[in-house]
């Protein structure tokens, strides 16, 4: 078998080291080699969202990068959300809107969601929807994902203004 | 109505799965591993219907990595017999037919062989040395299509038509013949799939001992224990299932498709096997739902009132007998009060996958062709479509075709909910739009459940129940005993647990988690308050009969003690408590559904825009709102995306050409509005909080409340699912064209 | 998805070498967005993929007085989230503005979605209409081409053996210029167009001073309707002339019947959209005189 590529990466702002194939996702890097299972696998291609990671300040699907190409990039994923013992106001949100049913597509979501108000601090609706629509939810509708991000970047705001 | 106050009822606590789902820790079916873990790949048909000639694997099993390759030939020697996979009886054939091929190839994408090697990679470059000899049959794709004689047949010395039935209620012809007005059209819909964004997932381990146990994202892990040990012909008692997080189901993770063909691959290698589907291999090889064709044909006398109704209902099974013809047959005219009607259904097996259950199954299909009919009566008699129907609605007391008397529903208030609501006199608001109602029915189901809660010193309770949690269901049944034990609903902890673990709860579906599972958490709750009477009358040395318990407080004259009081003293007065209950409820509650929706057609390129849509509901009584309303939105925006692109959009040679999200185009964000939830609480008697159950009468109206408000908006009534723009453009070159042909 | 080998240069020169690697299949990745999905469904195959987004001349996102030039590897946010850029080619943000969503934005780019030579590329009509060209590199030396002329067929593209993409430049925008791309999908984002159309104009005053049209979706390449553009020179500015550009666009169009469209819905959306895209493209003109 051709020797696997060794990587050196930052996730969650912590140094980190694996080997993997170069065919390899980062999505498979992430959940099979390193076990953080917390980023979603739903279509593999792209169209789904549920597998969104922060890649060098974008979000990207990180089942459309490959493993290897995390070399030496900074890696956010939805382990590295919630302030320490506290959550983020997203994810607090989330649950106080209800904004989640079975949960599948909630990580990536939060993770779109964060990376839009850390750029946004009062996006419209329609900004939000336009936003999101790389993310697909089956179980809400969108309108209480759409009403916690809402809320967050309120909270957010509050915060900042403190 | 209910007036009763409640003190956790209705509230609407944070779900005690919550922070484990947004913080990405909640384990689902494909996050489970395992020291020694393989993966395995499956070969799926390329052809839509092919005999199976010859399987070659030596190439796979030699290829480096690859520890096993399976076909249907290492399924146990068993006798053909019939046997019940949760719906009825089915051929054991069948049941392991669809999932590992026996002699024939039924649709595309049918599971042929499977591998199992140390990586993903290596399971799937296997699997296609796998060398499979086929020799291609022709296929045949819809129900018309596949009942005529000279159709190519799926099961051999078996007619394509699997089954039929008919509902007859009074003399239809008489009806008729009384009508003022009759409407007749014809209608199809296209195969839609659930599109759960979690794929379909199982890790089994056959042990040493014999035993198996199965790791699963399912909807039902007692049916995954049942079904497995069916299909592998070895005791319900050799198999134990844990039920992980499950990232959506809507009906279609009830069958088993991958749990034992993991077995068959655990059991060669005596490792851990773990499958995983593609989204490719969940659109072509789970169940999606039927594609149908329908007549339907209803006339009413100038004052309104339906004298008849007819239908004729075709629906695709897929590859094996089953399709929810029935309760389309049993739902189609369940809305209305009609005193003539004859009603026919037809299951047909046809070259597509073997259809399952999505939301209401049946249901959407039916009222599509009811409600448009409906709506398009209401008009040619120059009546209000929510007063033509509330004169025709159904309300206790009412027969239905099929034979069953409703006990009381809310068909009534939900459609006055509907005329009263803001949304039905706001004016449009500008050009190409229109507004469209329709309404809906589901039975719901009760079904076997049980539950146990362990009462702590601390006053806390530990709840142990076996219904997977898609929802918020765990909190939605924890609510229900802790109003009972009159506790913080925080106090409650529920778990879901495996099948060794809990007695049998059968699956998360039908809408009945919340009534059935919450009745026996309500039930075992009703133990614990009987037994801890007891420990608080054995303290204060008279007789159980004298304690009384009411919000919490078990009192008897003076003497007082809290709920937490007593346990506290529970070790010291005979050791711990543990409530239980087993139920199989008979007093299910049906719901009714109705949307109000404007539509914005543009003329120019057919494509519609939602731009205001409400949605009401009677749920009997809402246990968790928010969770309720998120019901009726899911289910409402799985209508709007039936109604308008969703469709299994097939080649001749049975191909789905859109096996992707990216094609089978469900609605995102960007394409909706908010949706608007209108929460009627009609009770159901039948329930001990009087809950009916939430989870399917809401994607019953969208598809024809669209349907309707397009007909307003363009002047051209739809007749075929989806709506999609091309179909809408063609519908109205056609209109422009007949009018221009009639010289109008 | 079957194995292949990786490699990330840092120069054109060392990308080039690589590329042209006898024997092999070799594949650049830009965003990845089409060849991951395409080699893990194994519509394409590679057993060298070679990373070229370390290169700096691909990473180029430059405005200057001879007009804009884009790294070939230059993901789409990167050329929207500029300011100056999204003043002086509105026409070129609707594009990538669209092309999957926010995420799949974080990485395609502008160089992949022409390299790839899907019919339905988003952003190469209004490429053509903006008459921006192609630059690349290969083992004879730099040459360059017009986009209209850079994609041969579905999936397949003017590159040479071993050549590489290196860039794309769009000529500064003439005083009374506009442009615009819009495409129809039955989604309002993450869709695949079923008929898009790019336009872009000169004005002089209320005539047509220059037209150029491109269309997606409805050819086996991106289409250059350039009759239709012609046929605007000259002409007034009115219902009149956008309407008969849009039919002669309708007629150049040769789309099939698939899963997006019948051959007859999209020969009727070219119509609309050549003429919708026209008018945003005339209103733009119009803003900047």
């Amino acid at each position: 078998m051709p020797s696997q590529t060794h990587v050196t990466t930052t996730i969650n702002g912590e140094p980190v080291q694996f080997l993997c194939e170069p065919r390899q996702s980062l999505l498979e890097c992430l959940r099979d080699i390193l076990g953080m299972t917390g980023t979603k696998e739903g279509c593999n291609d792209g169209n789904c969202g549920a597998c969104t990671v922060v890649f060098d300040g974008r979000i990207v699907t990180s089942c459309l990068v490959l493993g290897v190409e995390a070399q030496g990039k900074e890696i956010s994923t939805i382990e590295g959300i919630a302030r320490g013992n506290r959550l983020h106001p997203l994810q607090q949100a989330f649950l106080e809107n209800a904004a989640l049913q079975c949960g599948i597509c909630t990580p990536g979501f939060i993770v779109a969601a964060k990376a839009l108000l850390d750029q946004e601090r009062e996006p419209s609706e329609e900004r939000i929807r336009f936003w999101l629509a790389n993310n697909l939810c089956r179980c809400t509708g969108y309108d209480k994902i759409v009403r916690a991000v809402e809320q967050a970047a309120a909270v957010s705001k509050q915060e900042a203004a403190r | 109505m209910s007036a009763k106050a409640y003190s956790v009822i209705g509230t609407r606590p944070i779900r005690h799965d919550g922070a484990d789902k947004v913080t990405g820790r909640a384990l689902y079916g494909a996050d489970f591993t395992a020291a020694g873990l393989l993966h395995g790949a499956i070969l799926r048909s390329p052809h839509a219907h092919a005999r199976i000639k010859r399987i070659d694997i030596s190439r796979a099993l030699a290829y480096p990595g690859v520890k096993a390759v399976i076909t249907s030939a290492d399924f146990p020697e068993a006798a053909e017999r019939t046997v019940d996979m949760g719906e009825g009886d089915t051929p054991l054939s069948y049941a392991r037919g669809n999932v590992l091929a026996i002699d024939k190839a039924l649709y595309r994408g049918h599971a042929v062989a499977a591998v199992a090697a140390a990586s993903l990679h290596v399971a799937e470059e296997a699997a296609a040395l796998i060398e499979v000899e086929y020799e291609p049959l022709g296929c045949v794709l819809t129900a018309p299509e596949a009942m005529l004689e000279t159709a190519p047949q799926l099961h051999e010395g078996k007619s394509n038509l699997a089954s039929q039935f008919q509902h007859v209620l009074g003399d239809a012809a008489k009806g008729f013949a009384e009508a003022d007005v009759v409407v007749e059209r014809e209608f199809n819909t296209a195969t839609v799939h659930q599109g759960y964004i979690e794929p379909h997932n199982a890790t089994a381990l056959w042990n040493n001992d014999g035993r198996v146990h199965i790791w699963c994202s399912t909807q039902g892990s007692f049916v995954v224990r049942d079904c497995t040990a069916i299909i592998l012909d070895i005791p319900v008692s050799q198999v134990k299932v844990t039920p992980m997080e499950i990232g959506g189901g809507f009906g279609g993770k009830i069958p088993v498709y991958l749990e034992p063909v993991a077995a068959l691959l655990s059991k060669k290698t005596g490792r851990p096997v773990k499958i995983v589907m593609t989204r490719k291999d969940c659109f072509e090889a789970t169940g999606p739902t039927p594609g149908s064709f329908m007549r339907v044909k209803i006339g009413a006398m100038k004052d309104g009132r339906i004298t008849a109704a007819q239908a004729y209902l075709a629906f695709e099974a897929g590859a094996y007998p089953g399709a929810m013809v029935g309760p389309a047959g049993m739902t189609v005219f369940a809305a209305y009060d009609i005193p003539n009607a004859v009603i026919d259904g037809f299951d047909v097996v046809v070259n597509k996958p073997s259809t399952a259950a999505y939301r209401a199954p049946g249901a959407p299909n039916a009222a599509f062709a009811t409600e448009s009919v409906i709506d398009e009566l209401a008009q040619k008699l120059g009546i209000d479509p929510l007063e033509f129907r509330l004169k025709n609605a159904a309300k206790e007391g009412t027969r239905r075709v099929d034979g069953p008397k409703f006990r009381r529903i809310g068909c009534v208030e939900v459609l006055e909910a509907m005329k009263n609501h803001p949304h039905y006199s706001a004016p449009l608001g500008g050009p190409n739009r229109g507004r469209g109602v329709a309404i809906g029915f589901w039975f719901n189901v009760g079904l076997q459940s049980s539950a146990t809660l362990n009462v702590n010193a601390d006053g806390t309770v530990n709840l142990v129940e076996g219904s997977t949690d898609i929802g918020g269901t765990r909190t939605s049944i924890a609510m229900q005993a802790a109003e009972v034990l009159g506790i913080p609903v925080a106090d409650v902890n529920p778990s879901v647990v495996d099948t060794d673990t809990v007695g049998f709860t059968a699956v998360t579906g039908g809408s009945r988690t919340t009534f059935a599972t919450g009745w026996a958490a309500y039930e075992a709750a009703q133990d614990v308050v009987r037994q801890m009477k007891e420990r608080a009358a054995k303290l204060w040395e008279i007789d159980a009969t004298a304690v009384s318990f009411d919000a919490g407080v078990f009192t008897s004259g003076e003497r007082k003690l809290t709920f937490k009081e007593l346990a506290d003293r529970l070790p010291a007065t005979g050791g711990p408590i543990v409530g239980r209950a087993t139920v199989n409820p008979p007093g299910v509650g049906g719901s009714f559904a109705g949307n109000i929706v404007d539509v914005e057609v543009d003329p120019e390129t057919g494509k519609t825009s939602i731009l205001r849509f409400t949605a009401v509901q009677d749920v009997g009584k809402a246990i968790h709102p928010s969770y309720v309303e998120g019901q009726i939105q899911g289910g409402s925006v799985q209508g709007i995306g039936w109604a308008l692109n969703e469709e299994y959009y097939m080649g001749a040679d049975g191909t789905m050409m859109n096996s992707s999200f990216l094609d089978y185009r469900m609605p995102t964000a960007l394409d909706l509005p908010m949706i608007d939830t209108c929460i009627v609480e009609v009770a159901n008697p039948g329930h001990p909080f009087g809950v009916r159950g939430v989870g399917e009468a809401n994607i019953v109206p969208p598809t024809p409340a669209i349907a309707n408000a397009i007909q307003r908006a363009t002047g051209v009534r739809m007749t075929r699912l989806p709506m999609s723009p091309p179909a809408i453009m063609e519908a109205l070159w056609r209109e422009s064209s007949s009018q221009r042909s009639s010289g109008n | 998805m079957k194995w292949f080998d990786y490699e990330c240069p840092r120069t054109v020169e060392a990308a080039v070498g690589l590329l042209s690697a006898p024997g092999r299949k070799v594949r650049a990745l830009a965003g990845g967005t089409d060849l991951l999905v395409q080699l893990r469904a194994g519509r394409r195959e590679a057993d060298l993929v070679v990373d070229i987004k370390e290169i700096r001349e691909l990473n180029e996102l430059r405005l200057d007085s001879t007009g804009l030039t884009i790294g070939a590897a230059v993901p789409c946010y990167r050329i929207y989230n500029d300011p100056a850029i999204a003043r002086a080619y509105p026409g070129l943000i609707d594009a990538v503005s669209l092309i999957g969503g926010t995420q799949i934005q974080g990485r395609a780019s502008l160089g992949g979605n022409l390299a790839n030579a899907a019919p339905s590329a988003d952003a190469v009509p209004v490429l053509i209409a903006l008459g921006a060209r192609c630059l690349m590199a290969g083992p004879a030396g730099a040459r360059s081409l017009a986009v209209e002329d850079f994609c041969v067929a579905p999936g397949r593209n003017a590159l040479a053996p071993g050549e590489l993409l290196v860039s794309i430049h769009i000529a500064a925008p003439a005083s009374g210029s506009g442009a615009a791309y819009l495409r129809f999908i039955p989604r309002n984002e993450m869709d695949i167009a079923v008929v898009g159309a790019g336009a872009s104009v000169v004005l002089d005053g209320n005539v047509f001073a220059e037209a150029r049209i491109a269309l997606a979706s409805v050819a086996p390449t991106p289409l250059f309707a350039a009759q239709a553009g012609d046929s605007l020179i000259g002409k007034p500015v009115g219902e009149a002339s956008i309407n008969a550009a849009a039919e002669i666009a309708k007629a150049a169009a040769k789309p099939i019947t698939d899963m997006r469209g019948t051959a007859e819905y999209r020969r009727h959306l070219c119509g609309v959209m050549t003429r919708r895209a026209l008018t945003r493209a005339i209103a733009r003109a119009k803003e900047t005189n």
